[in-house]
C-alpha cells in the first residue's frame, strides 16, 4: 500500500481531529476542551484544504477558530470559575450514549461502505474563490440573503437574551 | 204497540238505572219506580198480546244487524210470537205481583233499594231473553238473569249458606252455560248465523248435517239444564232457596228456572231436527221430573218441597217438549201435542208456582221458620194465605177445573206415543198430588206443633195476599185459555209448525185426576186423618225413604265424585304450586340472587379488577416510564438518537436490532440501578458554584 | 473518498457523544460544533468526489458555517441566560421538565 504524501497528510490530520475531538467531548475542564475544539477546527480546516476547497478553510479558520472559539472561551469565563475544580464534566448516560453511538457509528459506516457512489473524476475549478463568489451573487443569491438574515436575527436575538433584564 | 215491543224489556232497566244512580238513598221511591216500571212493562205486554191475538200469532221480527260477515251474523232484535207473548205476560205478572208481595215481605230489609234494583234488573234481562231474537242476544240475557240470580240467592250473604248457595248456582249453571256456548259455536260455525228463523231454515232445509245438528242441539240443551235445574245439574235449585222468599218464586220458581224451558221451546226446530237429540231431552226431562218428585215426598223445609216440585214440573215441561222433538223428527206432520202441552203447562206453572212460593214466603213470614215440623193449624190465623195455597195445590195436582189440571192433561196427552213416559208421568202426577197435600196438611190443618211460633202467627198485610189473591185467581182461570174445546185457545196461538187443533181426550183426564185424587186422598190418610203413619211407611220403606229424604244422595255424590277429586287434584296442583313452581319460582329467584352474587363479584374482581388493573397498570406503567421523562434535554436526545439508530437497525439488519435492544435495555436498567445507588453520592456533589 | 466519509462519521458519532453526555451547556454547543463540522466534511467530500452542481457542497457547507455561528451566538446567549437565572449551567440540573 503506498502513501501519497496527501494521503499521509489526511490521517496526520485524521487522528488529531479524532483524538482532539475526543478530548474536546470528555476533558474534565472545560477551559481545556475549547481549546481541543480549536485545534479539531484547525484540523478540519486542513481537511477542507485536503479536499480542494480553500475559500471553505479559510472561512472555517475566520468564523470558527477566530469567532466561534473565542465566543465559546468568553462564554466559559463568563459563566465558570476556571481556577478552580475538576468538576465531572459528563453525565450518567455515558455507558448508554457510547453504546448508541457506536451503533450510529456502525450503521453510518456500514451504509457508506456498501452504497455504491457515481464517482465523478471531473476536477475542481482551479480558482474556485472566485467560482464561489459569483455562485453566491448568482445561483444562490437568495439563500445567501436568507442567511445574512438569520445572522440578523441572531444577532438581534443574542442582544435581546443576553441582556440584564431592565437594562 | 206490537212494533214498539222492544221497549218492554227497558222499562225494568230504566228503573234499575234509576235507583242505582239517582234513588239508592231514597227507599219507598225506589221500589215504586221499580213496580211502577214492571206494571208499565206489563201493560205493555198486554197490548202486545192482544195485537199478537189480532194477528192469531203471526210471527213478528225486527232487526238490527251490526255484524254482517259471511261467518258470522250478529244482530240485535226481536222475535214476536204467541210463545213470546205469553212470556212476555208470565213475566211481567209475576215480576209484578212479587215485587208488590215484597214491599210487605221485605219491610225493614236495610237493603231494600239494591232488592229492588236488582229485581228491575232481573226482569229487564228476562224480558230481553224472551223477545231475543237470535241465540246471541238470548246468551247474553241468559247470563244476565244468571247473574241477577246469583245476586239475589246471595241477597243475605252474611249468611254463609246463602252466599254458598249463591255460589253453587252461579258455578253449576255455567257448566250447562258451557254447553250452551259450545253448542252456539258449532252453530255459527256450520250455520254462520245465530238468528232463529235462518238457523232452523238451515237445520230444515239440510244444510247442516244431522249429526251436527244431534250435537249443537245436545250441547244447546245443556244451557238449559243449567238453567232449568234438570238432572244432573239440577242440585242447585234446593239451595236457592236461601234468597228471599219472594225471589225464589219470581226467579226459582216461575221465570228464570222456566227459561231452559223457553229455549227448548224456542229452539224446538233444532232438537226436532234429530231424534235421538230430542229422546235426550225428553229422557233428561223425565228422570229430572221422577227424582224430584221422590225426593220432595220426604222434605221437611216447605220451600224444599216447593223448589222439588218445580224441578220436577220444569222436568215434565221438557219431557212434553223431547217427546214432542222425537214424533216430529219421526214423522213431520205429527199430531203430538208436546209443544203446546209444555209451553201450556211453562205459563200456568208459573201462576200457581209462585203463588205457593209467595204463600210459602207469606207463612214464613208468620211463624219465622221454614220446617214444617214446627207449622200446623196456621189455618186459623191465616185465612187468605191458606185458601190461596190451597188453591195452588189443587191446581198442580191437576183437579179439575184448575188451570193446572188442563196442563198437566196435555201433558199427559203427550206421551200417548210413549207408554213408559205415561207410566212415569202418571206415577210423578200422583206423587205430586201426594207431597202438595202432605205440604198443605201439614201446615195449615191440624193442631199447631209449636204453640209459640203458632201464638205468633198473623195474616200477612195486604202488599202479600193482594198479589196471592191475585196469583190464586190465574191459578184458576189462567188454564182456561187452552180449554180443549176452544178452537182458537192456547194451542192456536202458541203453536210450532203449523196450526194445530186438540180434541179433548176424556179417557186421559179421568185417569189423571182420579191419579191425582188418589194422590191427595193419600196424604189425607196419613197427615189429615192421622189413618196411616207416616213413620210406619218410612220404617216399612226404610232404604227407600234414605234415599228420599237424602235427595238420592247428589250432593255426596257430587261431593265424592267431583268435588272431592277437583279439590284433591287443587291439593295436589297446590302442593304442585307450592313446592314446584314457588320452588322454581324462589329458586329461580335463588339462582337469580346467586347469579347477580356472582355478577356481582364477577364486576368487582374481574370487571372493576380489569379497570382498576388497567388503571393499576397504567398508574405502574406511567410510574415506570415516567423516568423517562427525566426533564434531561440529553437523556431526551439520546432516547430519540436511539430510536433512530434502532430504527435504521432493525431496517437493515433484524437480527442484529436484537442485539442492539438487549444492549440497550441492560444499559438502562444498569444506569438505572447505578443511579439508584448513586443518589446519595450525587446529592453531597458539590455545585460548580461551589 | 471512503476515508473522508468515515472521518466525518466518527467525528460526527463523537459529537453526538459529546451533546448526550457532556454536562456543561458549553461543552454541549462545543459538540454541536463538531457534528457541524463532520457534516461540512461530507458536504464538500461529496462535491470533490460525487460532483453534480459546481461547489454546491462548498457553498452550502458555508451557509452551514454561517449557520452555525449564528447558533452559536444565540445559543451562548441563552447559555448566559441559563447561567443568570440558575446560577449554573449544568443541563442535566435544569430540569423543570422532569414530571
Amino acid at each position: 500500500m503506498e502513501f501519497s504524501p496527501s494521503q499521509l497528510i489526511f490521517y496526520l490530520l485524521s487522528f488529531i481531529i479524532i483524538v482532539s475531538s475526543i478530548y474536546v467531548v470528555t476533558l474534565k475542564n472545560i477551559f481545556h476542551s475549547a481549546i481541543f475544539l480549536i485545534l479539531t477546527l484547525f484540523s478540519v480546516a486542513g481537511i477542507f484544504i485536503l479536499l480542494g476547497a480553500e475559500f471553505l478553510a479559510v472561512s472555517q479558520v475566520l468564523i470558527y477558530v477566530g469567532a466561534v472559539s473565542v465566543l465559546m472561551i468568553f462564554a466559559i469565563m463568563l459563566t465558570s470559575r476556571l481556577a478552580s475544580k475538576k468538576i465531572v464534566q459528563s453525565n450518567e448516560q455515558v455507558t448508554t450514549a457510547i453504546f448508541i453511538c457506536a451503533g450510529f457509528l456502525l450503521i453510518s459506516l456500514g451504509s457508506f461502505a456498501n452504497t455504491v457512489w457515481r464517482v465523478n473524476t471531473e476536477p475542481l475549478p482551479e480558482n474556485n474563490i472566485m467560482t464561489i463568489g459569483q455562485l453566491l451573487m448568482t445561483d444562490y443569491v437568495l439563500p445567501f440573503e436568507v442567511v445574512s438574515i438569520v445572522l440578523l436575527a441572531a444577532l438581534i436575538g443574542a442582544i435581546v437574551l443576553s441582556r440584564k433584564a431592565g437594562a | 204497540m206490537l212494533e214498539k215491543a222492544f221497549f218492554i224489556p227497558f222499562y225494568p232497566l230504566l228503573a234499575f238505572l234509576v235507583i242505582v244512580f239517582f234513588t239508592r238513598w231514597k227507599e219507598k221511591l225506589s221500589s215504586g219506580i221499580s213496580i211502577a216500571m214492571v206494571l208499565l212493562g206489563f201493560l205493555h205486554s198486554l197490548a202486545v198480546l192482544i195485537a199478537m191475538l189480532g194477528r192469531d200469532g203471526r210471527p213478528l221480527e225486527l232487526a238490527y244487524t251490526f255484524i254482517d260477515h259471511p261467518s258470522i251474523k250478529l244482530e240485535l232484535g226481536m222475535w214476536i210470537d204467541g210463545l213470546t207473548a205469553v212470556m212476555l205476560m208470565v213475566v211481567t205478572i209475576v215480576s209484578s205481583c212479587v215485587q208488590i208481595y215484597s214491599l210487605g215481605y221485605m219491610k225493614d230489609d236495610p237493603r231494600w233499594s239494591r232488592y229492588y234494583s236488582y229485581l228491575s234488573l232481573f226482569t229487564f234481562s228476562m224480558l230481553g231473553l224472551v223477545i231475543a231474537n237470535n241465540f246471541f242476544m238470548i246468551f247474553i240475557f241468559w247470563e244476565l238473569v244468571g247473574l241477577t240470580s246469583y245476586l239475589l240467592i246471595g241477597f243475605w250473604f252474611e249468611k254463609k249458606s246463602a252466599s254458598d248457595a249463591g255460589k253453587k248456582a252461579f258455578i253449576t249453571t255455567r257448566i250447562g252455560d258451557l254447553g250452551f256456548i259450545v253448542g252456539l259455536m258449532i252453530l255459527v260455525a256450520y250455520a254462520g248465523t245465530l238468528n232463529y228463523q235462518e238457523v232452523f231454515a238451515k237445520v230444515t232445509s239440510g244444510a247442516i248435517p244431522a249429526n251436527i245438528i244431534a250435537l249443537a242441539g245436545v250441547f244447546v240443551f245443556c244451557g238449559a239444564v243449567g238453567k232449568s235445574a234438570q238432572f244432573p245439574l239440577h242440585v242447585w235449585l234446593p239451595d236457592a232457596m236461601e234468597g228471599p222468599t219472594p225471589v225464589s218464586a219470581l226467579i226459582h220458581a216461575a221465570t228464570m228456572v222456566a227459561a231452559g224451558v223457553y229455549l227448548v221451546a224456542r229452539a224446538m226446530t233444532l232438537f226436532a231436527g234429530s231424534a235421538s237429540a230430542a229422546m235426550v231431552i225428553a229422557v233428561i226431562g223425565m228422570i229430572t221430573s221422577f227424582i224430584a218428585a221422590t225426593i220432595a215426598l220426604t222434605q221437611n223445609d216447605i220451600k224444599r218441597v216447593l223448589a222439588y216440585s218445580t224441578c220436577s214440573q220444569l222436568g215434565y215441561m221438557i219431557m212434553a217438549l223431547g217427546l214432542y222433538g222425537v214424533d216430529l223428527a219421526h214423522d213431520p206432520h205429527t199430531h203430538s201435542v208436546g209443544y203446546y202441552a209444555g209451553t201450556f203447562h211453562l205459563m200456568t206453572h208459573a201462576f200457581f208456582k209462585a203463588l205457593l212460593f209467595l204463600g210459602a214466603g207469606s207463612v214464613i213470614h208468620a211463624v219465622h221458620t221454614n220446617d214444617i215440623n214446627d207449622m200446623g193449624g196456621l189455618s186459623k190465623k191465616m185465612k187468605i194465605t191458606t185458601t190461596t195455597f190451597f188453591i195452588a195445590s189443587l191446581s198442580i195436582a191437576g183437579i179439575f177445573p184448575l188451570s193446572g189440571f188442563w196442563s198437566k192433561d196435555e201433558i199427559i196427552a203427550a206421551t200417548v206415543h210413549h207408554p213408559f213416559f205415561m207410566t212415569v208421568t202418571l206415577l210423578i202426577a200422583f206423587m205430586t198430588a201426594f207431597y202438595m197435600f202432605r205440604l198443605c196438611f201439614m201446615t195449615f190443618t191440624g193442631e199447631p206443633r209449636d204453640k209459640h211460633r203458632f201464638e205468633h202467627a198473623h195474616e200477612s198485610p195486604k202488599s202479600m195476599t193482594g198479589p196471592l189473591i191475585a196469583l190464586a185467581f190465574l191459578s184458576v182461570f189462567a188454564g182456561w185459555v187452552g180449554l180443549p174445546w176452544l178452537k182458537h185457545g192456547f194451542s192456536w196461538f202458541v203453536y210450532h209448525g203449523e196450526h194445530q187443533v186438540h180434541h179433548p181426550n176424556y179417557i186421559l183426564m179421568v185417569v189423571s185426576t182420579v191419579v191425582a185424587l188418589s194422590g191427595i186422598g193419600l196424604a189425607y190418610l196419613v197427615y189429615y186423618k192421622k189413618a196411616i203413619s207416616a213413620d210406619a211407611i218410612a220404617e216399612r220403606f226404610k232404604p227407600l225413604y234414605k234415599l228420599s229424604f237424602n235427595k238420592w244422595y247428589f250432593d255426596e255424590i257430587y261431593d265424592a265424585v267431583i268435588i272431592k277429586p277437583v279439590l284433591g287434584f287443587t291439593r295436589v296442583l297446590w302442593w304442585f304450586d307450592a313446592n314446584i313452581i314457588d320452588g322454581a319460582v324462589n329458586g329461580s329467584g335463588w339462582l337469580t340472587v346467586k347469579w347477580s352474587d356472582l355478577k356481582m363479584w364477577f364486576d368487582k374482581y374481574i370487571i372493576d379488577g380489569a379497570v382498576n388493573g388497567l388503571g393499576y397498570i397504567c398508574q405502574a406503567g406511567s410510574w415506570a416510564l415516567k423516568f423517562i421523562q427525566s426533564g434531561s434535554v440529553q437523556f431526551y436526545a439520546l432516547f430519540m438518537l436511539g430510536s433512530a439508530v434502532g430504527f435504521v437497525i432493525y431496517r437493515v439488519t433484524p437480527d442484529g436490532f436484537y442485539y442492539y435492544l438487549a444492549g440497550v435495555v441492560i444499559l438502562a436498567l444498569a444506569r438505572l440501578l447505578s443511579r439508584i445507588s448513586r443518589t446519595n453520592r450525587l446529592k453531597t456533589e458539590p455545585d460548580i458554584e461551589g | 473518498m471512503l476515508q473522508y466519509l468515515a472521518l466525518a462519521a466518527i467525528l460526527f458519532a463523537i459529537g453526538v457523544f459529546g451533546v448526550l453526555t457532556r454536562r456543561n451547556a458549553i461543552g454541549i454547543l462545543m459538540s454541536l460544533e463538531l457534528m457541524f463540522n463532520a457534516v461540512n466534511i461530507n458536504l464538500v467530500t461529496f462535491n470533490k468526489y460525487v460532483g453534480g452542481d459546481v461547489l454546491a457542497g462548498q457553498i452550502f457547507s458555508l451557509f452551514v458555517i454561517v449557520i452555525a455561528a449564528a447558533e452559536a451566538v444565540v445559543g451562548l446567549a441563552i447559555v448566559l441566560l441559563l447561567y443568570r437565572n440558575w446560577r449554573g449551567i449544568d443541563v442535566d440540573r435544569i430540569n423543570v421538565m422532569k414530571w
